[in-house]
């Protein structure tokens, strides 16, 4: 406690009748700006909240009809089998991607870097609708060896064909994305990691699994995150290739009912809100169980 | 083939834990390593010096194969290290040979290179665990003898953010013992230390020469090196410009370069 003597010598208060200054109350400073600025803040809010809810022109009681009609759940669940195999394609084509610009092998190097350098100058509804057309020509896709076997094929069913079209135009999209925010996450491991599991033996794919990937996750994940509330949001393209998702659902239904327009689209708002937040809630769980060792 | 065993045709003397033969390492033109030939006796301690660039961590990292030299060989207990000897060639060798050879030998860092993620007692037991198939209890035992050993028992559930450096660096060691290497490599490992924290880390290495570690330390503490080596050796431009016992090297020595480096250290 002799330190709080000093400044207080220093400015002569000591010399004052308060000799127990050391068990005084701080009176904080007052910010009298920061309390008309919420005031103004919070009377705006309140306006904007009280226009939500007595407008007619948002009619409550229509949304309230369509939150949860069967139709729209099914958009939702294209929604989210889009977004969710998407998600994962992209990102483990964004791994393989990252790891071939970071390797020895320059036709690896040069051939990942023409693919993200490609599918980051391409919009994502070109890429979507040249897929589309492309599907159109060939009925059947198959993936394998060329004029060899193909282990996949995807028949004719057209609801599957559109469902693989969005899935693969938005996981070559995401790929290209998710390549950089895994690239990045990599590099920001220090060389020292690397080098200091070498000299204990760890055979190379371990050395990444267990010590430089969980490192590199802290740098990826928010980015990532960021990456895949960008792709949810970017599943409403896949209307243009008749796959009715959850905003398709909305468009489908204003056409029908034309005076539900607004409502509808409210719906597919709160359902996007809905959504991100859940990602949103996800990643502040993996960050906190991601931070071990970065207290004290 | 184990170092210590008497070769013929080598007049009778103990083959050299270590043997480093015509090495030269250039980063694009710059020639960092220009020949060096080095012998280090299994159980001694071997200090290089040097000023700064003329190669001590460049010729350190060759020994565990973080760098791969141009030309010439380095050989630990009878292995030329990264390579195989056949039909008057060096084959490269497989990543899974280079790894199996890099358990023999530690390595001890500036900058300790801890796993920040890890708690102490798992970057003990990683390597152990996932390299030499240790079981895990045995391994957490092991651990505890060692931390024990460089004064950190207790420890093993922090991160090593919450160390100060000496208690890393002291960590380090002890992860580097825990694989049983036949070879510790420290470069430079208290240059990144307040000074107050010199001491406890170059005790610790004290101890493991006393307990006949075999040892190449790079640094710059000539009195350390005074006390603790065997041999030390003197590098300049790629080059070993002198070399003997620690007190001809540096308190007598010959070259013009090491006299002014060791006048200008100490
Ligand atoms: N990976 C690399 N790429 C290019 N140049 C390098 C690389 N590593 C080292 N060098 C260069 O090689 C030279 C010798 O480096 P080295 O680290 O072996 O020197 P050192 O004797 O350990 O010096 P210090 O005392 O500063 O640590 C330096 O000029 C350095 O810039
Ligand atoms: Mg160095």
């Amino acid at each position: 406690m002799s330190t709080s003597a000093e400044p207080a010598e220093a400015i002569g208060i000591t010399e004052s009748p308060h000799r127990d200054l050391a068990a005084q109350r701080v009176i904080p400073l007052r910010h009298p700006g920061r309390w008309i600025a919420t005031a103004v803040v919070v009377v705006l809010a309140a306006q904007f909240v009280h226009g939500l809810a007595t407008n007619p022109f948002y009619q409550w009681g229509r949304f309230g009809y369509w939150f949860a009609r069967p139709v729209i759940l099914r958009g939702l669940w294209v929604t989210l089998e889009v977004t969710a195999l998407s998600a994962v394609l992209g990102l483990l084509g964004g791994v393989v991607l990252a790891l071939a610009r970071l390797s020895h092998n320059p036709v690896l190097r040069t051939v990942s870097w023409v693919y993200i350098w490609l599918f980051r100058s391409v919009p994502l509804i070109v890429v979507l609708l040249i897929l589309f057309n492309f599907s159109a020509l060939y009925r059947t896709l198959s993936l394998g060896v060329p004029f060899g076997p193909s282990f996949f094929r995807f028949d004719e069913n057209k609801l599957a064909t559109e469902l693989v079209v969005a899935t693969i135009g938005l996981s070559l999209n995401e790929a290209a994305y998710a390549a950089e925010v895994v690239r990045g996450g990599i590099l920001s491991v220090g060389r020292g990691q690397r080098e200091a599991s070498a000299a204990l033996g760890l055979p190379r794919w371990y050395q990444f699994r267990r010590i430089v990937l969980p490192q590199a996750l802290r740098a990826i994940v928010p980015a990532y995150v960021n990456q895949l509330i960008g792709l949810i949001k970017g599943t409403s393209l896949v209307f243009y290739v008749s796959l009715l998702d959850l905003f398709g659902q909305v468009q489908t239904m204003s056409s029908t009912y034309p005076g539900d327009v607004v409502p509808l689209l409210l719906v597919a708002t709160a359902w996007y809100v809905i959504l991100t937040s859940l990602v949103s809630l996800a990643q502040y769980w993996i960050e906190r169980r991601l931070r071990a060792g970065e207290r004290g | 083939m184990s170092a210590g065993t008497p070769q013929a045709g080598d007049a009778g003397a103990i083959r050299p834990l270590v043997r480093v033969r015509g090495l030269k390492k250039s980063f694009g033109s710059h020639r960092v390593l220009d020949g060096v030939d080095l012998d280090v006796a299994e159980g001694s301690v071997t200090v290089l010096l040097g000023p700064s660039g003329s190669g001590k961590s460049t010729l350190l990292r060759c020994v565990n194969h973080l760098e791969r030299p141009d030309a010439g060989f380095v050989e630990v207990a009878g292995e030329i290290v990264g390579y195989r000897y056949r039909d008057g060639r060096l084959h490269e060798l497989p990543g899974r040979e280079i790894t199996r050879q890099r358990t023999q030998v530690g390595m001890v860092f500036q900058q300790f290179n801890l796993f920040p993620h890890l708690t102490v007692l798992e970057n003990l037991i990683e390597a152990p665990v996932a390299v030499r198939g240790v079981p895990k209890p045995d391994a957490v035992a092991k651990a505890g003898e060692l931390l024990a050993r460089v004064g950190l028992d207790g420890r093993q559930s922090a991160y090593p953010r919450e160390l100060s450096g000496g208690q890393q660096q002291r960590v380090a060691i002890a992860r580097a013992l825990a694989m049983e290497p036949r070879l510790l490599l420290f470069d430079e490992p208290t240059s990144a230390l307040d000074p107050e924290l010199v001491g406890e880390v170059l005790g610790v290495i004290r101890d493991l020469a006393v307990g006949g570690m075999s040892m190449i330390i790079v640094t710059h503490e000539i009195g350390f090196a005074r006390e603790v080596a065997d041999q030390a050796v003197f590098l300049d431009g790629g080059r070993i410009v002198e070399s003997g016992a620690p007190a001809d090297v540096l308190d007598r020595p010959g070259n013009e370069r090491a006299r002014a480096f060791l006048s200008a250290v100490l």
